[in-house]
């Protein structure tokens, strides 16, 4: 028997030239009729599906050498699975760059979150999606669901919804909440908390949605209108950080009084304490903060 | 702080890589390396499953990737299918043949004797399952002596390569439906390189399901067979065995064997439907293929052929027979990955859960009447 190449030489972003061709027809699709679901193959990636192997075969299908790329998962680049997303991509992508500034990068790619910061006109957010359809609350069958996308035919998420505050007085769904995109198709924007899906609506950003399991794309262009559903008398709320005075609670570390937080219980003390849950922009308030100490300091 | 717990993955993920490999050298000073031939020859069948749920017949990636998962067959058939996305689809075969297969074991419950002769060939179905003690202090003389001795006393020349099929006795006889012409030369339905968009066509419910997991497969195939579900199927034939692949040659077009791959083959037939066009009632057909040695897998694809063929015609009436339940939960790799992924963090998430309990809770609170 012949012996065998060991040498792992896999081409350029992973996968065959065929399969990131049919990525970016299909993203194409997906930007020219915001917020439908436009099916694609999906390749199996060396991930498991379900840790964002939709997100990565959009990244790796559209990144190109000289570009900056930043991966977070939960806020944080240091999470176990962006680290893994990360090295992987560095790793199948020779010539590009990759970053944990918001700022500086071309591509993010992102479990969880969208950035505090708001993206400009030149990135790219890439989500991971696991659940694409929001319909599939109230429709098991694919099939049927794509006659009700078709039809901007709502009405059953409208009366989940109803339920809700009929049973709750209060909308229970806490994050993927449904986002009507462009007056017609709802989508799921990824199990972003609420904080997150007004970020989405005429966001200077191109933002794509990749589902690898459930092999679908899409897209919310750039400047385009994203609603979450709600009432007229009952509006969407996002997650509220007042504490029990009323007062809005702040990052432990950097102060600040505006961002989504992390809550959890500090080991040492048993206190319960709150952080917020995007790294760089925690680094960042945190740098203003000691510049202003600093600042202070010297005048006072 | 309990932060930390998520942070450092970089130092994290190495650490778990070394010590899992490490656990795989542990068996102490008289360990050797498997290699990878003896997996894909002393664990044939762990192979077969492997190779079948990772879709690419690669005999010798399929042990290295049984090597690498430590035995975990959704784990290896996840290496094989990860490799398989990194290599282009240069040419389709035309269909094959399974009536020249090189046969090692075929048999047919529906009849007493098949033209050919039932072929027992190498199964455990008759075995007692005893534990056989003697395998345990097995020497490498003994072992080999089997191989070296299972020839002799056999004349190898008398035996055919391959076998007519059962099915074509009873379909001269008119008791199977005719061949659907419209279905003859059309290109099958390839599931590596389009997404299932429901009603799909058999060839893509058979696609599917021929590198499905076996386990999930038999799980629906069996609520079938115990009541949910009315295919009550009989085997027609059972084949396992060599399939010749053949390609046209670059220069005369002509179509030449390039190679053979391991399948195994089962075809059931089920009891008859009337027909609404009045024609002659006949009996119905289920069918299933995959690669490798694998009956139990070629069996439940083939009953549930016959249950979704059934759905697709009249609607489903239990989960067996509904293509969408059975084609989007028997993938492995689907599954399997979704199903892990609950393992990593979902904090945000449940931030947000905790955001709407409290709220709902506060309310709660304020409507409650104070006594």
């Amino acid at each position: 028997m012949s012996s065998y190449d060991t040498s792992a030489s896999y081409p350029f972003g992973f996968l065959d030239e065929y399969a990131k061709k049919e990525v970016r027809r299909t993203t194409l699709k997906a930007v020219a009729i915001p917020g439908y679901q436009v099916p694609y193959s999906s390749r199996e990636m060396p991930m498991g599906r379900g840790f964002g192997t939709g997100g990565l075969q959009l990244t790796l299908a559209l990144i190109g050498k000289g570009e900056t790329l930043k991966v977070i998962d939960q806020g944080s680049d240091d999470s176990v699975n962006a680290v893994n997303l990360r090295s992987f991509i560095e790793m199948t992508c020779q010539g590009i760059e990759t970053t944990t500034l918001t700022d500086e990068a071309d591509i993010l790619q992102s479990r969880h979150r969208i950035p505090e910061k708001p993206l400009r006109e030149d990135q790219l957010l890439v989500l991971q999606v696991p659940y694409p359809d929001p319909l599939v609350v109230v429709e098991p069958s694919e099939d049927k669901r794509k006659l009700l996308h078709g039809e901007a035919d709502y009405s059953r998420l409208l009366v989940k919804l109803y339920e809700d505050i009929v049973k709750f007085n209060e909308i229970t769904i806490s994050h993927r909440y449904p986002t009507r995109i462009n007056d017609h198709y709802v989508i799921d924007p990824s199990p972003i908390p609420r904080w997150d899906v007004l970020k989405i609506n005429q966001s200077k950003a191109l933002i794509l949605f990749g589902a690898g399991r459930e092999k679908k794309i899409y897209a919310v262009p750039p400047y385009t209108k994203a609603e979450p559903l709600a009432f007229e008398d009952v509006p969407f709320r996002v997650e509220d950080f007042t504490d029990e005075k009323g007062q809005r609670r702040v990052c432990k570390r950097c102060n600040c009084k505006s961002s989504f937080l992390d809550e959890f219980v500090d080991s040492k003390t048993g206190e319960k304490v709150y952080q917020c849950s995007d790294t760089d922009w925690c680094n960042e308030q945190l740098v203003l903060k000691t510049d202003i100490e600093e600042a202070e300091a010297v005048n006072g | 702080m309990g932060y930390v717990a998520i942070k450092g993955g970089g130092q994290a993920i190495e650490g778990t890589k070394q010590v899992f490999d490490y656990l795989r050298t542990r068996q102490g000073d008289t360990s050797v390396p498997l290699d990878t031939s003896t997996i894909e020859n002393q664990l044939r069948l762990l192979h077969s499953r492997v190779i079948s749920e990772g879709g690419v017949y690669h005999p010798r990636l399929a042990s290295l990737a049984i090597k690498q998962a430590q035995g975990d067959t959704l784990e290896a058939a996840f290496a094989l299918r990860a490799y398989r996305s990194t290599q282009p689809r240069l040419v389709e075969t035309p269909a094959l043949n399974t009536g020249e297969m090189r046969i090692t074991r075929r048999i047919s419950s529906a009849f007493k004797d098949i033209p050919g002769g039932q072929m027992l060939g190498a199964t455990t179905d008759y075995h007692l399952r005893l534990m056989r003690l003697e395998l345990l202090n097995e020497s490498p003389e003994q072992f080999s002596e089997i191989a070296k001795s299972w020839f002799s006393g056999i004349d190898v020349d008398v035996i055919p390569d391959t076998f007519p099929k059962v099915l074509e006795g009873l379909r001269a006889e008119g008791l199977l439906p005719e061949i659907d012409q419209r279905t003859r030369g059309q290109v099958p339905f390839d599931i590596t390189r389009e997404p299932l968009i429901f009603p799909v066509s058999r060839s893509a419910a058979l696609a599917t399901m021929t590198r499905a997991e076996q386990g999930s497969l038999l799980a629906m195939a069996y609520s079938n067979m115990r009541g949910y579900g009315d295919v009550h199927p009989t085997v027609a034939e059972l084949r396992v065995g060599y399939l010749p692949v053949l390609l046209p040659h670059p220069i005369t077009g002509d179509l030449t064997e390039i190679g053979e791959v391991e399948v195994t083959e089962c075809e059931v037939i089920a009891m008859y439907e009337s027909n609404e066009a009045n024609d002659k009632p006949t009996f119905t057909l289920g069918y299933g293929v995959c690669f490798g040695h694998n009956e139990v897998k070629a069996i439940s694809m083939a009953i549930l052929d016959r249950a979704l063929q059934k759905g697709m015609k009249d609607g489903p009436t239990n989960p067996s027979e509904d293509p969408e339940f059975v084609l989007l939960h028997v993938d492995g790799i689907d599954s399997m990955g979704f199903c892990s992924h609950y393992k990593m963090p979902h904090y945000v998430t449940f931030q947000s859960d905790m955001d709407r309990l409290r709220k709902t809770q506060q309310k709660q609170d304020v409507k409650e009447p104070v006594v």
